[in-house]
């Protein structure tokens, strides 16, 4: 099998720079990265590296400045642009659930929009016992069906754009910080669920989080991204627990775990990186 | 918001803080907030809740998402959702504040009582420059325009905002995750509060960033005597920082005592639940067992004990009897009927 078979997702070279002509700075400078069929690619790095950027690019809400985008080998353009097949293959949970969903809208109507909007993805039979269904697998009570967005709290909104991103039967699903509003308890269980899709749906996943403990749970390779750079790329359980990058292990013990002792924090001065 | 507490409203002198000098800097007691569900029902999302902030102390508060964590946060900054009904008692340094009239009550927040908000994005303006909104109470307080900047830039450098005097010209959406939720901290900061909400304040940002937040928080706290109340999903980050922690679940608290404690010997088989659910970073953890059951939820909250239809400890009197919130051990609170049998407790 050649690579461009054994690859869904390819990233080459991408370039993105915000700011104009005057302070024009590279949030991104040359990633380069590919998810194959039924892979989970966690992306990490620490805030302002470049990740939800690079996740924008590739659900075609940014256009970058150099660099391209591809899909089985088909170049993925501008979100609206994509042929509906694309559209729906490609799919994205945004890290501010809040701001991707209409408040005024219903739960009911969020998800019946995008089986309006992709009919071949709409269940047959009764449309409310497959909504219910839908929103029992994120862990919402039925009853949320019938409220307005806004009226949730952050964690149901979470749950509500992830389900709306399933709802379709992605091939590749983009996550940005999906989880990282929740409990840890229904946190479990989601990502049970994406596991359980990606044997039974080959569902390929480019997961970004901060939480190396998630992480390191469901991701089969991890990228460590810094200054808009991928600095670190392997597998997970080497790269987490053998890091080889500077950065990375920085990373790694700035981390938490439940019974570590309480951090002296030598590193931290309470100043932001840039 | 009809505060219900208003019709019961004690004398509530001049309504200046009464200047306690002992017991907690807020006291919440039995606050129910109820809203307006669908076909005109009122849904309680937060049943009885109960707890004390000391001053200069951490309050971690942590429960199931959805389970009123947020609303108990607004009911005290006093911006429950429109069409709430509030009950029960928050006492301000003794003072209820439900029963304060609306000018008091606007006076407390922003000042003594300041937020951080779950959604940076969503809380700041989009369209307003950072510097605006971090000086708008220096503004309020009629200070001249070049003074009002100079507070600005104070307020982001002591947040850790490298190069204050541009990034206060950004708007939110310029600036990264981490900036963004420094900026606002720093408005929180700007009317030097007493007591500071941070809802999430971490969740969206990395572990070295977090870690940087957090300890700012901390020294902030050590500064300026500054009691905190930190909504969190995540108890690693309430272990680490919070002395106390209160776990929520479906609109009640289900435990609460010194943190650490709590976290590491669970009293309540839903805490139980979530400590067993934390994954390592340094190992690969299995993902945890889901909870059996239907998560509960306000509008349909279970009889009895609202955890009971997911609990491995369940019987016949927990579907009929909604277990107080009892001393267990000293300092320790449970909500389970038989706390005292929950594994590891
Ligand atoms: N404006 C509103 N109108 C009606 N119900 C609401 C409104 N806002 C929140 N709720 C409901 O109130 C309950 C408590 O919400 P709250 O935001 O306090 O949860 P939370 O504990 O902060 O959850 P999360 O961890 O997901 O942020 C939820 O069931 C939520 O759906
Ligand atoms: N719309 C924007 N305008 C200007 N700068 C931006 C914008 N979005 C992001 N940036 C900047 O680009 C960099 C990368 O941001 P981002 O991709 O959001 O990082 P991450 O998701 O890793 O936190 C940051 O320095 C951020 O401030
Ligand atoms: S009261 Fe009963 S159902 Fe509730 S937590 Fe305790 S054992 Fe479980
Ligand atoms: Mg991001
Ligand atoms: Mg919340």
């Amino acid at each position: 099998m050649s690579a461009s078979e054994r690859t869904l997702l390819d990233v080459r070279d991408l370039r993105v720079s915000y700011g104009g002509r005057r302070g024009a700075r590279a949030a991104v400078d040359g990633v380069s990265l590919s998810v194959a069929p039924e892979e989970t690619l966690g992306l990490v790095g620490e805030s302002g590296s470049g990740k939800t950027t690079v996740a924008r690019c590739v659900a075609g809400l940014l256009r970058p400045g150099a660099g391209t985008v591809t899909f089985e080998g088909r170049p993925l353009g501008r979100a609206g642009r994509r042929p509906p097949e694309l559209q729906r293959a490609v799919q994205m949970v945004f890290q501010d659930p809040r701001s991707s969903l209409n408040p005024r809208m219903t739960v009911a109507s969020i998800i019946a929009e995008v089986w309006r909007t992709h009919p071949v993805t709409a269940p047959e039979g009764d449309r409310t016992e497959a909504l219910h269904r839908l929103l029992a697998d994120m862990g919402l009570d039925p009853e949320v069906a019938a409220r307005r967005a806004g009226d949730l709290s952050g964690g149901q909104c979470q749950r509500v754009s992830i389900a709306r991103a399933l709802a379709v039967r992605p091939r590749l699903l983009v996550c940005d910080e999906a989880v990282s509003a929740l409990d840890v308890s229904v946190q479990a269980q989601i990502l049970r669920l994406l596991v359980d899709l990606r044997g039974r749906h080959r569902l390929a996943m480019l997961f970004i989080s901060h939480d190396l403990g998630v992480v390191h749970q469901i991701a089969d390779r991890v990228a460590v991204m810094h200054r808009g750079l991928i600095v670190e790329e392997g597998r997970t359980g080497e790269v987490l627990t053998a890091p080889r990058h500077a950065y990375t292990r920085a990373l790694l013990d700035a981390a938490l775990d439940l019974d570590d002792p309480v951090p002296e924090d030598g590193t931290a001065d309470g100043r932001a990186v840039v | 918001m009809t505060p219900a507490g208003a019709g019961t409203a004690r004398e509530n002198g001049a309504g200046k803080t009464a200047p306690a000098t002992d017991g907690p800097i807020l006291r919440i007691d039995d606050l129910v907030v109820e809203l307006p569900g669908p076909h005109g029902t009122r849904t309680r999302v937060v049943d009885g809740v109960s707890f004390d902030v000391p001053r200069a102390t951490t309050v971690g508060l942590i429960g199931e998402s959805g389970s009123g964590k947020t609303m108990t946060a607004h009911a005290v900054l006093g911006l429950p959702p429109e069409g709430a009904t509030l009950s029960g008692r928050l006492l301000w340094h003794g003072e209820d504040l439900l029963a304060a009239d609306p000018a008091r009550r606007r006076a407390v927040r922003g000042r003594e009582i300041a937020m951080i908000f779950q959604d940076p994005l969503a809380a700041l303006n989009p369209t307003q420059r950072i510097a605006r909104q971090i000086g708008e109470v220096p503004r309020r307080d009629r200070l001249p325009r070049a003074e009002v900047n100079r507070r600005v830039v104070e307020l982001l450098d002591r947040v850790g905002v490298p190069e204050p005097e541009r990034r206060m010209r950004a708007y939110p959406h310029e600036l990264s995750g981490g900036l963004r939720q420094r900026a606002m901290i720093a408005m929180a900061l700007a009317g030097s509060p007493a007591l500071l909400l941070a809802d999430e304040p971490t969740t969206a940002l990395d572990v070295t960033v977090q870690s940087r937040i957090l300890r700012l928080l901390a020294d902030i706290q050590a500064a300026d005597g500054l009691a905190m109340l930190l909504v969190s999903h995540d108890l690693r980050v309430v272990s680490h920082v919070g002395e106390r922690v209160v776990v929520m679940y479906a609109g009640r608290v289900c435990e609460r005592g010194p943190a650490r404690d709590v976290l590491r010997r669970p009293a309540h088989p839903y805490t139980a639940a979530l400590v067993r659910s934390v994954p390592a970073v340094r190992t690969r953890t299995a993902l945890a067992d889901p909870l059996p059951g239907a998560p509960a939820t306000p509008a349909n909250r279970p009889a009895g004990c609202a955890f009971h239809p997911r609990c491995p400890m369940a019987r016949a009197r927990c579907r009929a009897e909604v277990p107080e919130v009892r001393e267990v051990a000293p300092g320790r609170w449970s909500a389970c009927h038989f706390a005292e049998e929950v594994p590891g407790s």
